[in-house]
């Protein structure tokens, strides 16, 4: 690989979409109302947080926030999160879940969901799957998203 | 401070063309590794004499008549012997061969403390210690009902010698220290502490991984009782290490694994434990690594610990004055005693971001809490980027880390 495309390399990771989340991340705080909540921890970077969701009766998620640290990318994959979830249905965020983590772990960009959902916002993890390393990071909202929707209260782990 | 200049001081620059691994590009940069408080990289000299073993010289040890199993023991003894030498033990009885240090302080840890721990007892650590220095003794103070208790630090990274030295009471039966900290490079004065520990009558561990690749040891100048050490941090293979005790104090000490090899004579109702240091080792041992380590042990004397010794702490300073000119560089550790290790944050980056970008760059260094989560809790810290230097660093490492830690603050800017 030469300089070029090695820089080319890093400016895919730390996209400027990446960089604004991590410095400004959206809906960053507890949510006084939250129903669902799980807690994410990636024990290997020490990344932690907690992610909360509101869900009402019509099983839609109505608001989602989360706080926490850890690096940029996992704080701005859980910004973006909070942002894609909101006015979903339960089955429709769970279903990102999926494809999140298939999306990072797989070349494939969408594969086969049961329901279509635009994730465009998402594209900017991409860069993430050429570092092995730093999948964990970018799945770590996702994993806990998952745990918060199929139990009330829960922890998730990338382990 | 004083400028260091850009130059060697001495002459084991040479090394670093027997260290194969290094001559290699990463991610199209030339590899610049510094990680060796992780692992250290090995010499052609360790590589071969590990391969050799395997290709002619492969039998079990201390069980056949036959020669090839007469070569090996030959091998894996003579590495006993070499070690001996290497830390100034009274006899090869004393050096068990382990796994690692790890395995070297929970040997201790279930047979030296676990059957003399009583409730009320304490074992003493510093805030400094990293998590095998630890978990051990936290095991052990479970199983007997006896408390683990803790010297705090300075801000310097330096363990509080006042606070220590008013821990170390009537009901402290063991204190477990590091001879160098991991994370913060802070090295201990040990013969002072050592001293103070034996006033009161407290028998003293030292975890070592840190200090042996890169300095003189010398267990019996030190004064301690135990003295914990790796392979693979003093630039032999991974698996193999040693445990270095007072013979009195081993000869007492049940065994702490059975098996094969750690016996004299066994039947179903009686067993008789192996002489020393045998006792502790049970089961076909790490032959092949701990012969590499003999070859790790002869590569450093060759060189010289002395020598070493400088070279690094040149280089540290080196390494110090130039990331005291990385704007917004914040140093982590900074004690009056400092071995070859250097963490640090870069504004508000996060250790692993940092890492990455560095590594796209040809830069290995480590990143996050380094097995030392109570360190980086004392800081306030997730995590540090600590770069370690080896006796194969030189300056144009250090410049390089420079030039990638001036690129990750442009990524971040």
């Amino acid at each position: 690989m030469n300089a070029t495309a090695d820089k080319d390399e890093l400016q895919q990771l730390y996209r400027e979409t990446i960089l604004d989340h991590a410095r400004k991340p959206r809906n960053f705080g507890r949510l006084a109302k939250a129903t669902h909540t799980a807690e994410g921890i990636n024990p290997l970077c020490g990344d932690k947080l907690h992610l909360y969701l509101t869900i009402d009766e019509n099983e839609t998620v109505i608001e989602a926030g989360f706080e926490g640290s850890g690096c940029a990318i996992s704080m701005a994959s859980a910004s973006l999160l909070t942002e894609t979830v909101s006015n979903l249905s339960v089955a429709e965020a769970d279903a990102c879940f999926a494809a999140v983590t298939q999306r990072l772990t797989q070349s494939a960009s969408d594969g086969e969901l049961v329901i279509k959902l635009d994730l465009s916002s998402l594209k900017a993890l991409d860069g993430v799957r050429a570092h092995p390393s730093r999948i964990k990071c970018a799945t770590l909202a996702w994993h806990a998203l998952h745990a918060a929707l199929s139990h009330s209260q829960t922890s998730a782990t990338t382990e | 401070m004083s400028q260091p200049q850009a130059t060697e001081t001495n002459d084991i620059a040479y090394c670093r063309s027997d260290f194969p691994a290094l001559h290699q590009e990463v991610n199209g940069s030339p590899l610049v590794y510094l990680d060796s408080a992780a692992s250290a990289q090995q010499p052609d000299a360790v590589i071969d004499a590990v391969a050799r073993y395997h290709r002619e010289d492969h039998a079990n040890v201390h069980r056949g008549v036959h020669t090839l199993s007469h070569r090996a023991t030959e091998l894996y003894e003579g590495a006993r012997d070499k070690l001996v030498n290497f830390i100034n033990a009274a006899s090869r009885a004393e050096i068990v061969h382990t796994s690692g240090t790890t395995e070297s302080i929970n040997l201790v840890a279930q047979s030296y403390c676990r059957p003399i721990l009583q409730a009320g007892d304490q074992v003493l650590i510093t805030w400094l210690e990293h998590h095998s220095n630890i978990v051990p003794w936290q095991l052990v103070c479970e199983q007997t009902g006896a408390e683990l208790i803790v010297a705090p630090i300075n801000d310097r990274g330096e363990v509080d010698r006042d606070e220590l030295r008013a821990l170390m009471t009537e009901r402290v039966k063991l204190l477990g220290i590091g001879h160098v900290s991991n994370a913060l490079g802070t090295i201990n004065p040990l013969q002072e502490i050592i001293a103070e520990a034996k006033q009161q009558g407290i028998t003293v561990l030292v975890d070592g991984a840190q200090a042996v690749p890169h300095m003189t040891v010398d267990v019996q100048a030190l004064g301690c009782d135990f003295y914990a050490f790796s392979s693979h941090k003093m630039i032999g293979p991974t698996g193999a290490g040693v445990l270095w005790g007072r013979e009195a104090l081993l000869e007492v000490m049940p065994p702490y694994k059975g098996g094969g090899d750690m016996i004299l004579e066994v039947s179903f109702e009686h067993t008789v434990f192996n002489e020393l240091p045998y006792k502790f080792e049970a089961g076909t041992p790490n032959i092949s690594g701990t012969i590499g380590l003999g070859a790790a042990v002869d590569y450093l004397q060759s060189v010289g610990m002395q020598n070493i010794f400088e070279h690094e702490k040149h280089l540290h300073s080196y390494m110090v004055s130039k990331l005291q000119q990385v704007d917004g560089l914040h140093l982590i550790g900074t004690a009056r005693d400092q071995a070859c290790v250097q963490s640090f944050r870069l504004n508000d980056i996060h250790p692993h971001d940092l890492g990455t970008i560095l590594d796209h760059q040809g830069v290995a260094v480590r990143t996050g809490h380094h097995c030392a989560m109570p360190v980086m809790q004392r800081f306030g810290l997730p995590g540090t980027t600590r770069a370690s230097l080896g006796l194969y660093n030189n300056t144009d490492d250090v410049d390089q880390l420079i030039v990638a830690l001036e690129k990750a603050r442009q990524v971040f800017a």
